[in-house]
């Protein structure tokens, strides 16, 4: 199943990265190229394997459900493009 | 600079702080100069000469009062996926333009209060996507080996942690931490001619590390010789209640585990790792380590790994699947880079647009569109039943075998430039590392010898999990018998 320019175009939207038209054609054949290669995972019999989930045997830890830190909008913030008072801003979304 | 003090292994350097043959702000100096002195090779994105000294002063005091840590007045170089509190943190991303932490990596927390000394943040691939540490915002590292002292060209320390392993190679740093997610600790050691060491998945937290792909990504030791991986792990490693895949168990003592003995021990050489196309010399090296072994007592043993070929291409599907979902953050809302836009979705895509390099959007790219509506049985769901394939290889082979020995990589280190228009070439660079990565397992990168040009080439020794003592001793015995003692062309100090 080869990738189309339009298919390119929908993938960066999905993933919120702009890209220059030009670029759609070669990153197809780029795409294209590593979906193909691999394709040879077809070659392995996985019925009835069940996929990993964890690398190690090991019991997913549970501890109390308290916060255990907060309280530190500048700290928050510190590092913000752009921010108002105790908040990050965006361009406008509602009307 | 003293270049004497400049020669001293970790394990030299600790013993001789402690009984004050040397001090710590005389070695941290020393070092101080040699990164200036190498600042050609491009390794370090951020030097933080100021803190170093401060550190090195601290460790003095310890030092003087008998307090010393196991890494106490130790000039480390950190890779600058670690986030350190107040220190520039860039993942050598655009994106990340003037992150500031404010809070410190677990891993770089455990060395700082093991008594560790910051000399800068290394330079690496970009998010540590790349096996050339040619995809670096801050430009490409050089590798401080070259064929030879007329050679003009300029060779790659492999990647991701390319800056780690060309610093301490040529003697600008002790020893440096790395992250591997599939291979990016063992391949530029293999590459630079020293020890790498990747433990097993949930020994050391990844709590502050900037995420790349959560279920393979591990950090871990780049070192001039085994017992200094052996100390530098010991003092990263440890559970950590930030990290929920950190693991609750005991750290060992790694040092002591080198006295061990091989006699006895079962080592397996996997058929599938014989590879097509590899140079004779590369598998001339592996028939000498299995030499090697054998005549310190192990008994060899020939195994089978059957789906060793498919360990490379669900790789290709589940890290980028995982970076496609933790890049996600780097929205221009938080931190880092923003490029403006008239809605919010504009602004998101042109920062990403303008944030990721080519590489970080193409493997995005495949991330999202491996999880994407429909697609997900076909990619992630068969990758992830690939990779319990590839677990269940590994477990068989414990039945049979204490550890397993191929080599490191595929080749010696490349040309920069080479391989950067074909993305699977560059991909198969980490071909022998990344089935133990797809299974969590410990592995470390020994020196072993050169190639016919003249570049280092490493051995590769997988572990049982949590069993990185007999990784280390099968090391130490390969280091033993090797007697590599090449230097690279540019060394600080010669």
């Amino acid at each position: 199943m080869a990738l189309d320019q339009e298919t390119v175009r929908r993938i960066a939207t999905l993933a919120r990265i702009k890209l220059p038209e030009e670029n759609l054609e070669p990153l197809a054949g780029e795409l294209n190229n590593i979906l193909g290669w691999i394709e040879q995972l077809s070659e392995v019999d996985t019925d009835d394997v069940q996929p990993m989930t964890s690398v190690v045997e090991t019991v997913a830890p549970q501890r109390p459900d308290v916060v255990t830190d907060g309280g530190a909008p500048d700290q928050v913030l510190r590092n913000a493009p752009q921010a108002e008072g105790a908040f990050y801003t965006v361009p406008k979304v509602v009307e | 600079m003293n270049s004497e003090l400049l020669r001293f292994t970790l394990a030299e350097a600790r013993n001789k702080l402690r009984s004050k043959e040397i001090g710590a702000v005389e070695l941290t100096e020393s070092y101080i100069e040699a990164v200036e002195a190498l600042r050609p090779l491009n390794a370090f994105i951020t030097e933080t000469p100021e803190q170093a000294i401060d550190m090195a002063r601290r460790s003095e005091a310890k030092l003087a009062s008998g307090e010393a840590g196991a890494m106490e007045g130790i000039p480390i170089g950190m890779k600058d996926l670690f986030c350190t509190e107040g220190i520039l943190t860039t993942a050598a991303s655009h994106i990340l333009d003037g992150f500031s932490p404010a809070y410190e990596s677990t891993v770089s927390t455990n060395l700082w209060n093991a008594g560790a000394v910051m000399l800068g943040k290394t330079n690496l691939d970009e998010f540590a996507m790349g096996s050339s540490n040619m995809t670096s915002h801050y430009g490409a590292v050089e590798n401080p080996w070259r064929t030879s002292a007329t050679d003009n060209k300029k060779y790659v320390p492999g990647g991701s942690s390319g800056g780690s392993a060309s610093i301490v190679a040529a003697h600008g740093a002790i020893a440096a931490t790395g992250t591997d997610t599939g291979g990016s600790i063992r391949q530029p050691a293999s590459f630079c001619g020293i020890v790498g060491m990747k433990p097993t998945y949930g020994r050391c937290s990844r709590w502050g590390v900037v995420a790349f792909a959560s279920s393979l990504d591990q950090a871990g030791p780049l070192t001039r010789t085994v017992r200094d991986a052996a100390i530098m792990l010991g003092a990263m490693a440890g559970h950590d209640p930030k990290d929920s895949t950190s693991v609750d168990v005991p750290v060992p003592d790694y040092e002591a585990a080198l006295s061990g003995d091989l006699r006895g021990k079962r080592i397996g050489v996997p058929k599938e790792y014989r590879i097509d196309g590899t140079p004779i010399e590369i598998e001339n090296l592996w028939n000498e380590g299995v030499e090697w072994l054998k005549a310190a007592g192990a008994k060899i043993v020939d195994i089978s790994l059957p789906h060793t070929n498919y360990a490379l291409p669900a790789y290709y599907i589940v890290a980028p699947a995982e970076a496609s979902s933790n890049l996600a953050r780097y929205d221009g809302v938080r931190y880092g880079l923003r490029e403006d836009g008239d809605t919010l979705q504009e602004m998101y895509e042109n920062t990403r647009g303008a944030g990721f390099g080519e590489e970080v959007q193409r493997r995005v790219m495949i991330g999202t569109y491996v999880l994407s509506a429909g697609y997900y049985d076909a990619y992630y769901l068969k990758a992830q039943k690939v990779r319990t394939r590839i677990a269940d290889d590994f477990r068989n082979a414990w039945e049979k075998v204490d550890a397993i020995l191929t080599p490191t990589t595929p080749s010696a280190a490349f040309a920069q430039g080479e391989k950067m228009d074909d993305p699977i070439a560059m991909y198969l660079n980490d071909v022998l590392t990344v089935p133990a990565s797809m299974a969590g397992l410990p592995a470390i990168s020994v020196p072993a010898g050169l190639s016919g040009d003249g570049l280092p080439l490493g051995l590769h020794v997988i572990g049982k999990p949590f069993d990185e003592e007999t990784v280390f001793l099968v090391g130490q015995h390969l280091e033993d018998a090797a007697q590599f003692s090449g230097q690279p062309q540019t060394l600080a100090g010669s």
